[in-house]
Order: C-alpha cells, then structure tokens, then sequence
C-alpha cells in the first residue's frame, strides 16, 4: 500500500515560525483513511497552525505534507476541492441567510444555480436549519451556527473533513448532535480530522490520537494504548448509599496514600501496588458499607495528558 | 448515501476565464446582497449622501456662494467626490472583517483562484460607488442642479470616479490587510480622507486660501484634480488639465499601492 491509498492526511516534519513564536517544531501526521484521527492539545500547542497548513491556507516553513495524495505545496488547488473545513476562522457570512451562504459556497465550488439551490436545500433540512434558511446568520444560535459552519463545509460532498475546535464553546445538547454527525460522515467513509482541547471528545470520536504540545507530537496511537502507555491503574468505588461517599473517601486515601477524587456518585484513586485491591474491599466490609461498583481500570484520558505534558489540561468540557 | 455524503454533482469547472469570472461575480453578488440583512450599511450608502447634500446646500449654500442654488452648482461635484474617497474606504473594513472573520479563509479553502474573493470585493465596492454617485446626480437635480454635461457628462463622471476610486482601492486594500483593528482601519482611512477633501477645491475656489494652503490645494492635491474634473464634466465645461491630472494621479496610486496591496495579501498565506 502507498502512503497515498492508506492515509488520507499524512505529514512529516512540519514545522512554522510567526515572528519570534514557533508555532510547529516538526510534527508527523498520519491519518488513516476512512478513521477519526484526533489531534489533542491545550490552546496555543499549534493544533490550529497545523490544520491550516494541511487546508493549504498557510504554507509550512519546512516538511511535507500529503492531503488526499495530492502535496499541500504543489497541488494545493487538488486539495481544495475534496476537502472540508470548519473551524474558529474559516467561517460563514454573518451577513447572509443560511441558504444564501451555502447556495454561495455551492456556486464557488463550481454548481450550478439549481444544483446548488438544491444542495443548499438538502442540507440545511439535514441540519434542522430549514426553518431559519431565510435569516441572516448572524441571529442564529451558537448551536445553529456550528451547524450551518459544518454544513458549509459538506456543500461539496467532500472527502477528507477538517474540523477544528468543533464544539469549544458549546452546550452538550449541541455538542452530542455534532458528535453523532462526525459518526454518521465516518459511517460513509469520510475520513476526519479533528483537533480539540477537550479529552473526552477525542476519547469519544477518534480511532487515533495525536497529542500535541509546543508545537511537537508528543505521543500518539488509539485511545487505549495511550491510556496503557502511562501506566498504572485506577481503582474506582461505588457506594450504595451516597451517604457514604465521605468515608469511603477518607478510606481509600488511607490504603492507597493518594489523593482520592471524585467521579460522578463515585471515587476513584490511582493504584500502583496490588495489594491495594483486596485490603480496599476488606476494609470496606468492615466498616459496613454497602458497595454499588468497584472496579479497577486504566486512567482516563485526562490523567495521560497529565503525565504526557507534565501539566493539567485545559478546563474540561464546560458544564453549560 | 445520505444527504451528507452525497455525490456532487460535476463540481469540475473551475478552470478558465469564465469560471474565474463567474467566481468573482458570486463573491460580488455576496458582498452586494449582504445590504439586504444590514440596514446599517444601506444608510451609509444612501442616507449618508443625501444628508450631505442637502446640508452643504441649503445650509451653507447662501453664505458661501450667495444662494444655495449657485453654492450647489458649485458643490454638487466636490461632495460626490468627497462621498466616493469615503464610500471607497468600505473596501478596507469589509476586507478586514472578511479576513478577521473568517469569511476569507472559507473562500481560500475552496477551489478558485487566489485572487478571486479580493477581485470579487472590488467589483461589489465599485457598483455601490455607481449606486451612490447616481443617487446624488438625480438628488441634485431634484434640488434644480443645472446639468450642462448632459448624459455624457455624467457618464464620463462617473468613468473617472471609477478609475480614480479603483486606483485608491489598492491603498485601502493594504489598509484593510494590514491594519489591527476595524476601528483603525475606520480611523486611519479618516484621518487621511477628511483633510484631503476639504483642503481641496471640492467645497470652496481656492482663491480665498493662505498662499501655502492655497499651494497645496492647487498644485498637489489630486482631490482638487478629480473635483475640477467632474465639476466640468457635469456643467459641460472645458476640463482644462484636470483630467489628465486625474489620470497622472490614479495610475500613480495603483503603480505605488497595487504591488504593496498584492504582497500583503499574498503574505497572508505564508
């Protein structure tokens, strides 16, 4: 197999300066076809530089880079046309409906008036903006206008899907649709690119995940296999009785020695020793509480990026 | 398929003059309909004319020229060149908030040529400029301007406000790029375009000046050059060297800000 036919974005050694900041300190990409590749950072790691680069809308000062097969340097009109793009910048007219946009963008795509009155049609029905097709999109909803930004990008049946920082800013109603279409577009073989600050929607979304930091992939691989490469395990406790919470609590702090935390109606508490296991659910018989889980598992996603950059990540999804 | 997957249709005509040209008439016919959703912008570019005009005229009119209808004969000209060095400041703001917002890298994301979307702006930004200079043609003659030009005199007007405005497009296309700020784009552009046509012949015979003043207005500034020259062009009159000057102006403009425009604008890539 090429690198061409196997991965639909792939890249090697990119990197790119602005004035006295090092935006990308050479970054490797690849991108399986067809899969869901997340790239993972804080705010100012390069996520955003390195999709620019990869949608031709920035030239890298060193590396190379395959979209589609085609290289972002030399055949950048190729990649244009079977590319998607949403994301904070690459944005739709405020100013125009939301058919008025996407019949505009159908047009430059090279459709013609019907076709793209049809496209346009098609899709603000699939994205439950048929209702407000006729009003500018400057009176739409934050959830409505993600929408319409990544109908905007589908307007030309594209490939190979960018989506940069999808949902920061959103509520998790909206949040959740657009996950569910980022399935559904993968479901068909599209592949996507994704970059986000958030943990859980690249645990969620993505078959492969790069994290980045300071302009350098700092680890990569599915989900599971970063998980396992920070090592260690958590040890997760349910009571019964919510009541409980406090001593269970202060009970394995006791055992493990480590700063216990709270998850949902639960505690969780990283263990290294194995020993720590039976002593926890002897102690917990013990003392007579009643237990609804416990379980030990590997840590989540927000803990491998705690080890892999050495600080805390961004906020998590916000709860609003 | 689903809807959002489907199969485009043959999206393959991207090459080729005409494609280009029909690229560049959808971002024009986008930055046109845009005033249909902004009433704000509808009132700069009509209400904004007529309440100049018919300010300048029936309130300074009989102290400046003896009557409003002399002072508006004279005026008439000075004010639409006036409204078109402000109109032709839209190019900035709506390229700096295209860029700002965007609304302009969705357009580089998608397959047409560079230039397009800045071609595109340029030819919308000269329509509201014919929209706005007729406006205050047919305003002026409501109020009883004497048009001794007759219709070739309008239409050679308005060719030499689109030239010179063209011209002045590729500094506010660089104002807009490389300004920080829409309100420094707004500020800047004000600061160079309200002394420039009031230290001119658009408002007043430059007779009356202090002789610096008057040296300036006379000899170097291109407001008073394109002011003479629509003024006679609309009255019927022998347009003197004014045209000329016109022309000598604008082709200076483009050869000076043209090259500085594109390399800002290509920088944005890079």
């Amino acid at each position: 197999m090429t690198i061409a036919s196997e991965y639909a974005v792939w890249a090697e050694g990119l990197t790119k300066s602005f004035k006295t900041t090092k935006a990308l300190a050479g970054v490797d990409l690849a991108v399986r076809t067809g899969t869901v590749h997340g790239v993972l950072g804080p705010n100012g790691a390069g996520k955003t530089t390195a999709v620019r680069i990869l949608t031709t809308l920035l030239r890298a000062d060193a590396g190379r880079a395959l979209v589609g097969g085609f290289d972002v340097t030399a055949e950048p009109a190729r990649i244009r046309s079977q590319i998607g793009l949403t994301g904070q910048y690459a944005s739709v007219d405020e100013m125009l409906t939301g058919a008025e946009n996407l019949h505009l963008i159908g047009r430059l795509l090279g459709l013609t008036r019907p076709q793209a009155k049809t496209r346009a049609g098609e899709l603000l029905e699939r994205f439950e903006l048929s209702h407000a097709a006729d009003r500018a999109a400057k009176t739409y909803s934050g959830g409505m206008r993600r929408r319409l930004d990544l109908a905007a990008s589908l307007v030309g049946g594209p490939r190979i899907l960018f989506l940069d920082e999808p949902t920061t800013g959103l509520d998790p109603r909206s949040r959740g649709e657009l996950w569910s279409i980022v399935r559904e577009l993968v479901a068909e073989g599209v592949t996507v690119l994704l970059t986000t600050q958030y943990l859980e929607e690249a645990d969620q979304l993505a078959d492969d995940i790069a994290v980045i930091d300071h302009g350098r992939v700092i680890a990569s691989g599915a989900p599971e296999e970063l998980k396992s490469k920070v090592g260690g395990q958590v040890l997760y406790v349910r009571p019964e009785r919510v009541v409980d919470a406090a001593a269970v609590s202060g009970l394995l702090a006791g055992i493990a020695g480590r700063e216990v935390s709270v998850e949902g109606d639960g505690l969780a508490v990283p263990v290294t020793d194995t020993k720590v296991m039976p002593a926890a659910a002897l102690r917990l018989q013990e003392a007579g509480i009643d237990v609804a889980e416990f379980a030990l598992r590997r840590p989540s996603l927000d803990e491998v990026f705690l080890t892999l950059t050495g600080g805390p990540a961004e906020d998590a999804v916000p709860a609003a | 398929m689903s809807t959002l997957t489907a199969v485009v249709p043959s999206p393959a005509r991207q090459q080729g003059l005409s494609a280009h040209l029909r690229n560049i008439a959808s971002i024009a016919w986008r930055s046109l309909v845009q005033i249909k959703h902004n009433p704000m912008e509808l009132l700069d570019l009509s209400v904004q004319p007529v309440m100049f005009l018919l300010l300048f005229t029936f309130m300074f009119g009989g102290q400046m020229a003896g009557s409003p209808q002399e002072y508006l004969q004279y005026a008439l000209a000075g004010l639409i060149v006036q409204n078109s060095v402000f109109t032709a400041l839209n190019t900035a703001v709506g390229l700096h908030t295209d860029v700002a917002k965007g609304v302009y890298d969705r357009f580089r994301s998608l397959p047409i040529g560079r230039p397009v979307p800045l071609i595109g702006r340029i030819v919308a930004d000269l329509a509201k400029q014919v929209w706005a200079i007729a406006l205050m043609i047919v305003l002026g003659l409501i109020i009883g301007f004497d048009l001794g030009g007759g219709v070739g005199g309008v239409l050679a007007s308005v060719a030499l406000l689109l030239v010179f405005t063209l011209a002045m497009s590729w500094l506010n296309v660089l104002l807009g790029l490389v300004a920080g700020s829409e309100e420094k784009v707004m500020m800047f552009g004000f600061t160079i375009a309200m002394p420039l046509s009031f230290t001119s012949s658009a408002f007043v015979r430059t007779d009356t000046l202090p002789s610096a003043l008057q040296f300036w207005a006379e000899k170097i500034n291109p407001i008073t050059a394109i002011a003479d020259s629509v003024r006679a062009l609309l009255d019927g009159t022998p347009v003197g060297n004014s045209v000329v000057v016109t022309l000598i102006w604008a082709a200076g403009l483009a050869l000076v800000f043209f090259p500085l425009a594109m390399r800002a604008y290509r920088a944005k890539l890079s």
